[in-house]
């Protein structure tokens, strides 16, 4: 049995005049020491997917299991000893303002009856772990953001969870210090064994850390799997989406002004593996075809250590010579994939 | 400029004052932040909504505050007997007074504790927080800056309230304003127990604000 099972779950939020359907038959399954990543534009439901995850969030239907224990059938007593097990990281840090960092970090201890000269002693040992030690007497209103993430994580740890959930825990952070709250993380991950859920819109956060990842939208799972998998092979229009957007992120290379884009007959999507990004399998193309392709977008990127090339070109109307180019990249051992719509 | 006769009653009524505004904020709060913790949880968005509990109360305060002070003086004078043993001087003016400022107090704590950020309640129950837990580490202390400044501001209120005892023979500053400026048209006496009432509720304001801006660790 998986770490986390989520089995058809649904949340409804209703108000006086109105249903939500927040989440709709949700399943998932989360394996001990997964990253795992759940993705969507905001109202997605991934946050009330998250709080159903410790029951912060009662769900409407369905169940979630923890290490094999039911959360739905555990008695409230239980269910706080459980969320020992589950700690939680938010966007905004959540760190108690008249607290100074070392009696913050002790908090989650003092709440399990540890005493306060044992927990401030344990606190100090893992404000060490995220390289806060000398901030120990400082209080939050004094930190940078990344900072006060540092200590969000280290109070996380106190616990010794078993289960981190991270809620858009770099989405009010710049992307340098995002980039080293995910590598504390990754460090977090392989070091404890921690397993860890992260929620996020940012795709580029799901590429540098998660193992597998699922795609919410409208309350949904639209798909899930190895993000590996989902990055060269995407599915749905969403995780398309999602993908492309990542690539606008992460100072892509556009080539093509708007208007040109319009005009091509085809587009397409090249995925290079790590072998084949070495060969100008493009130029060698266009010499060999005499036609000249027009590049619409082109990126490398570096998932789960192995290098993807991305690639999405527009082809000539010709559909004979829109044959011929598909046939040579084929040969060539690429990927082709007909994109849609705008890119 | 007053006889020593004048000056001691002044003192004796400083006294009376800080006896009766002490005492009935102490008490009050005794009341009033219980109340007041109890309306923050039991509302629809608090950590312990209960709907029954919260209007229940909300009414009390409601009632309560709505009565003119000086009608709840009287009002209560059966009550008050029934405690104290007598209707008249300061301790007997405690018990309406700490009547009047358990809704007021309560409604203070209240308005405190709703500042507190929702995310880190949020955080406090990630980590398995009990309610007791939560309302004792996170909103008390949390709200711990307000709290104090709602502790000046009563202590303001209820120094005025007891004055306004003095009519009915409350003892204190208020009673000597009355008894000499007031019936006896002796204008002195009532200017300076004025200044006195106005020194000590600008005395409770500054050190209210000066240990709460102390205490406040956001900047």
């Amino acid at each position: 049995m998986a770490q986390i099972e989520v089995r058809h779950l649904s949340k409804t939020f209703t108000s006086k005049d109105a249903q939500v359907n927040a989440l709709k038959d949700i399943n998932l399954e989360i394996e001990q020491g997964d990253i795992y990543g759940i993705i969507g534009m905001s109202g997605a439901g991934k946050s009330t997917l998250v709080r159903c995850l410790n029951y912060l969030e009662k769900p409407t239907h369905g169940e979630v299991w923890v290490d094999g224990r039911d959360l739905g059938g555990m008695t409230e007593k239980e269910l706080l000893r459980q969320r020992k097990d589950i700690a939680m990281i938010f966007q905004h840090f959540n760190l108690l303002m008249q607290k100074n960092v070392v009696d913050n970090v002790s908090f989650p201890l003092l709440i399990q009856g540890v005493k306060k000269k044992e927990a401030r002693k344990k606190a100090r040992e893992l404000l060490g772990i995220v390289g806060l030690e000398e901030k120990e007497l400082a209080y939050p209103a004094q930190l940078s953001g990344g900072q006060k993430q540092r200590v969000a994580i280290a109070r996380a740890l106190a616990s010794e969870p078993r289960i981190l959930l991270c809620d858009e825990a770099t989405s009010a952070l710049d992307p340098q210090t995002t980039a080293s709250i995910l590598e504390l993380l990754k460090d977090i991950n392989t070091q404890f064994g921690i397993t860890i859920v992260i929620i996020t819109h940012q795709m580029s956060v799901i590429r540098k850390i998660c193992s597998h990842v699922a795609i919410m939208s409208q309350g949904e799972i639209k798909e899930s799997g190895l993000v590996n998998e989902i990055f060269s092979h995407p599915k749905t229009r969403e995780a398309r989406e999602l993908i492309l957007k990542d690539i606008d992120g992460e100072g892509a290379v556009h080539l093509a002004k708007p208007q040109d884009r319009l005009m091509e007959a085809k587009k397409i999507r090249i995925v290079f593996s790590e072998n084949s990004s070495f060969e100008p399998v493009i130029a060698n193309m266009v010499l060999k075809t005499g036609r000249p392709v027009n590049i619409l977008k082109a990126d490398t990127k570096n998932v789960g250590g192995i290098a993807k090339g991305e690639m999405i070109l527009g082809l000539p109307e010709d559909r004979k010579l829109q044959q011929e180019i598909e046939d040579y990249i084929r040969a060539r051992g690429l990927e082709i994939e007909e994109v849609t719509g705008d890119v | 400029m007053f006889s020593s006769e004048v000056i001691q009653m002044l003192i004796k009524g400083i006294g009376e004052t800080l006896y009766m505004t002490l005492a009935s904020t102490l008490f009050g709060y005794l009341f009033g932040l219980p109340m007041g913790i109890l309306l923050t949880i039991s509302d629809r968005d608090g950590i312990r909504p209960n709907s029954i509990l919260y209007k229940i109360l909300d009414v009390i305060a409601n009632i309560v505050r709505s009565v003119p002070f000086l009608i709840l003086l009287i009002v209560l004078i059966p009550f008050t007997r029934l405690i104290v043993g007598k209707s008249y001087g300061s301790t007997a003016t405690i018990v309406p007074l700490v009547v009047a400022a358990v809704p007021y107090i309560a409604r203070m704590v209240e308005s405190s504790l709703r500042e507190v950020d929702a995310g880190v309640i949020e955080a406090a129950r990630s980590m398995g927080a009990s309610t007791f837990t939560i309302v004792t580490k996170v909103l008390l202390v949390e709200a711990r800056t307000s709290l104090i400044v709602g502790v000046t501001i009563t202590l303001g209120t209820i120094l005025g309230y007891s004055a306004m005892a003095g009519t009915v023979g409350g003892g204190g500053l208020g009673d000597i304003a009355i008894r000499y400026g007031y019936y006896r048209y002796e204008v002195g006496i009532m200017a300076v127990t004025v200044v006195l009432l106005i020194l000590l509720v600008q005395i409770f304001q500054t050190i209210g604000m000066k240990l709460s801006v102390r205490l406040d660790k956001r900047k």
